[in-house]
């Protein structure tokens, strides 16, 4: 705050004239150990079972803990709230709370608290975007079923069995279950979220480090420490602010007159300055997203097989390095697989599974799309978004990259749609007719994440339709596995179907970045992207 | 004065309703919202059929207009995805796009009126060609270089005033207002200009001057006052664009306003929020007109409303 305060009284001067002001008081942001964070509005109101990307989710991570936790810098699952998570096969697991976790408003976490939280999130009447989480559990299909009204009010898997204990039975077996747990969906409610649901609402109450003091909706969010916070990673500043930004440029711009602390979405446009801008105060880590061009099945032109070596031949097309050096600067790496190197090779990151097939080979680009009989429709148009992110810059790249590899200057264009919603709208109708920019920023720090959901047959996000029976059976065995080492390498094994076919053409593996000023020490991101802002220290 | 005032709120009636209509169909043209709430995971079919059946969208489009223009009427412009009410939003939003319009018509009033009535005075003079270069600058730089350079400079470099808006007040919108109101000065200076060259040499003022009134009350009540119509229609029209149209401003200083939810409404593709906001835009737009109008009875004697 230099140059702020001075000028406010400038200013006032000014406006006198003009007609009274707020000058001098009103609600201030930031203080002695508080520091200011960039933020936009959440799409959706804060239920956990309810928010599925980064802005909501930032603030859920301050603000609950749930039965695991991931770690920061690892991305291992860790018990939190969970004592033990027992099982013998893999399907019925006994979950015990351990004692003593309270939420902010003094109520006792208890087994209820998780139940109670889960069937509010499977249950179709609350309309929570995440419930298809909870779809492995036992009678997902009686209070969540794909049409028709739901037939009952809870999930017959679960069962309270004690103060801090329950039991959970999925329909079918899933060894890295319990891993899955530390995604916020899973988090506990305590009793007024249902009680006085709209109050709760507009002030969440959890159980985590922080808790929420006041919260302008579209504007600011101030959370403070809870002093009596009785978890291992109690928060070592006084407090956050959360300050809505309506441009990541502008928030970047405050950074550097030292208005805001920390901004943690870098635009790509100050990618090239940031370092001296910030004197180093710059993060650039890996993150769990990988970006991807995904194919429409459902379009019979893509589903032959000689589509195959054609898509492999795309692939071999794209020059990656060169493409995320000049244009992301480093803040994207080329892919050689279909996870993240955030999960780590015991976890199932694998470099160089993909193989040729991901390497710039100009020459057998060109072959391998002549021997599949060309680009279906004889050109390739790939469909993004143009509202966000530098899609478009990047999406040229990619086809003047092909266009090079193929000499045909008309062989491949991009297809801009004007917004994010009309994109989306455009895949679930099912009206694609060539590759379309796909990217997944997982869930859980799990190779299962990054494979299921996307290419198993009828899975939630699996927007190009792609079937295999042979993924598909490789995906079943390896939930049902219940040795992690073998359940890796068996996903691995599956990972390599999606090779074979290039399923989708994976492009480069993207980092989260932040900037921050000098007030503030230990600033890191997790793999999700978020700064771990209990762990950052102030002035 | 009392009919004409009624016959033109009549007027009104066809216009809204028009004008709204037109919105909620291009707003329905962009897809379905649905898909734009559930963001990059499709939301899976039994959760999207209910929320359609939720927000109304299962009907069809001309009973959904009913639907939605019957609870304007009783206050209740609907809800926005993320569970606030849009008159919430609005509440929130329009006082500070109020206060950035009024700096702005100020800066545009004050300093444009003033230039134009000085370079209108000494035509030809090297005052007269300055101004005139400045404003073809002004109106040639688009507004978002004018409001990103002056935030580098005053905000970074200089220190003087804080880059971004936190709470809205006026002394945070001064900036952000001339930014706002460059193009609109430039104009209304070349218009005041012109008149006021134009009018110098007419008959009343040679009368004004002849009967040996003072030269600053000649100008004032008599040369000024009757220039100002084209000038008050200009800005009337500006008061509409610069409420609704501040999207690009408002985004580089982080004004939480009118043109900020508009931005979001669209990229979300939240019906709700953009309907209402448009809506009330238009209301906007129609009172001013009729405002502008009424004023040219105020300034030129001339002309009488029946």
């Amino acid at each position: 705050m230099r140059g702020g305060t001075r000028v406010r009284w400038a200013g006032c001067a000014v406006a006198a004239g003009l007609m009274a002001t707020a000058c001098g008081g009103g609600a201030g942001f930031g203080g002695p150990g508080v520091m200011t964070s960039s933020w936009s509005d959440p799409q959706n109101p804060l239920e956990p079972s309810n928010t599925n990307e980064v802005q909501g989710g930032k603030v859920l991570d301050m603000v609950f803990r749930g039965l695991k936790r991931y770690d920061p810098r690892t991305g291992k699952a860790q018990n939190m709230l969970a004592e033990r998570i027992d099982t013998t096969d893999s399907r019925h697991f006994t979950v015990t709370v351990r004692n003593g976790w309270r939420f902010s408003n003094g109520e006792p976490v208890t087994a209820r608290s998780f139940v109670d939280a889960w069937n509010y999130g499977a249950s179709l009447r609350n309309n929570q975007k995440n419930a298809y989480f909870f779809g492995y559990i036992e009678g997902y299909g009686q209070v969540h079923p794909d049409s028709g009204a739901q037939t009952a009010d809870t999930l017959s898997g679960l069962r309270v069995t004690g103060p801090r204990t329950f039991t959970v039975t999925l329909s079918q077996k899933f060894s890295s279950f319990p891993d899955t747990l530390g995604y916020v969906a899973y988090a506990p409610l305590p009793r007024t979220f249902f009680t006085d649901h709209a109050a709760w609402l507009s002030r969440p109450v959890g159980n985590g480090p922080y808790q929420i003091e006041s919260y302008t909706k579209g504007s600011a969010m101030n959370l403070k420490r809870w002093d009596a916070y009785p978890g291992p990673d109690p928060a070592r500043n006084v407090g956050v602010t959360l300050l809505v930004y309506t441009d990541s440029n502008t928030a970047y711009t405050d950074v550097l007159a030292g208005n805001l602390d920390l901004v943690d979405d870098v635009p790509a446009s100050q990618l090239k300055n940031v370092e001296t801008d910030l004197n180093g105060r710059y993060i650039n880590t890996p993150a769990g997203i990988l970006q991807t061009l995904a194919f429409p099945y459902y379009d019979p032109k893509w589903n032959t097989s000689g589509a195959r070596k054609v898509r492999t031949g795309l692939s071999m097309a794209i020059n990656r390095r060169q493409i995320t050096e000049t244009i992301f600067r480093g803040t994207r790496t080329p892919a050689t697989d279909w996870t993240s190197p955030v999960l780590g090779t015991a976890g199932g990151y694998r470099p160089g599974l993909c193989g040729h097939a991901c390497d710039y080979d100009p020459a057998q680009a060109r072959r391998l799309i002549e021997e599949g009989g060309g680009i279906p429709g004889g050109r390739l148009t790939i469909t993004y978004n143009a509202d966000t992110g530098s899609h478009r810059q990047w999406v040229d790249a990619v086809c003047n990259s092909i266009n090079n590899a193929l000499g045909d200057d008309r062989a491949c264009v991009g297809n801009p749609v004007g917004t994010f919603a009309d994109f989306r709208n455009q895949i679930t109708q099912h009206k694609m007719t060539g590759p379309f920019r796909a990217g997944w920023q997982m869930d859980y720090p799990l190779i299962q994440n990054f494979l299921q959901p996307l290419y198993y047959t009828g899975a939630s996000s699996n927007d190009g339709k792609w079937s295999d029976k042979r993924f598909d059976r490789l995906v079943d065995r390896a939930n049902a596995e219940t040795a992690q080492p073998t359940a890796v390498r068996l996903f691995q094994q599956a990972e390599k179907v999606v090779r074979d076919n290039m399923a989708a053409i994976p492009l480069w593996y993207q980092n989260g970045s932040a900037g921050y000023t000098a007030r503030l020490s230990h600033v890191a991101l997790n793999p999700f992207s978020v700064p771990v802002y209990n762990e950052i220290k102030v002035g | 004065m009392g009919r004409y005032v009624a016959r033109r709120l009549l007027q009104m009636v066809p216009v809204f309703i028009g004008s709204t209509l037109l919105i909620f169909l291009m707003v329905n043209v962009m897809g379905d919202p649905i898909a734009g709430l559930c963001g990059e995971r499709a939301c899976d079919p039994a959760t999207a059929a209910q929320l359609k059946r939720e927000f109304g969208l299962d009907k069809p489009l001309w009973q959904q207009y009913a639907t939605y223009m019957g609870n304007v009427f009783t206050g209740d412009f609907g809800t926005a995805f993320n569970g606030q009410k849009v008159t919430e939003l609005m509440g929130a939003a329009f006082p500070v796009t109020v206060r950035l319009t009024i700096v702005a018509i100020l800066f545009e009033i004050v300093v444009g009126v003033s230039l134009g009535v000085l370079t209108g005075m000494r035509r030809g003079r090297p005052v007269d060609t300055g101004v005139l270069l400045a404003t073809l600058v002004v109106i040639s730089v688009p507004t978002f270089v004018t409001g990103l350079l002056l935030q580098l400079l005053l905000g970074i470099k200089w220190q003087w005033i804080s880059p971004s808006v936190r709470y809205g007040s006026y002394d945070e919108l001064i900036v952000p207002g001339l930014v706002l109101a460059s193009v609109s000065l430039a104009y209304v200076t070349r218009l005041t200009r012109t008149a006021i060259a134009e009018n110098r040499r007419s008959d009343y003022v040679r009368t004004a001057i002849a009967k040996g009134l003072p030269r600053r009350r000649v100008v004032v009540r008599h040369l000024l006052r009757n220039s100002l119509i084209p000038v008050v229609t200009f800005i009337g029209a500006d008061i509409g664009a610069l409420m609704g149209g501040a999207i690009a401003t408002e985004r580089i200083f982080n004004i939480h306003g009118v043109g900020f939810q508009l931005y979001q409404g669209i990229l979300r593709q939240n019906t709700q929020t953009v309907v209402g906001f448009v809506t009330v835009l238009v209301l906007v737009f129609l009172v001013a007109n009729l405002l502008v109008d009424l004023l040219y009875a105020v300034l030129d004697p001339r002309i009488r409303y029946a």
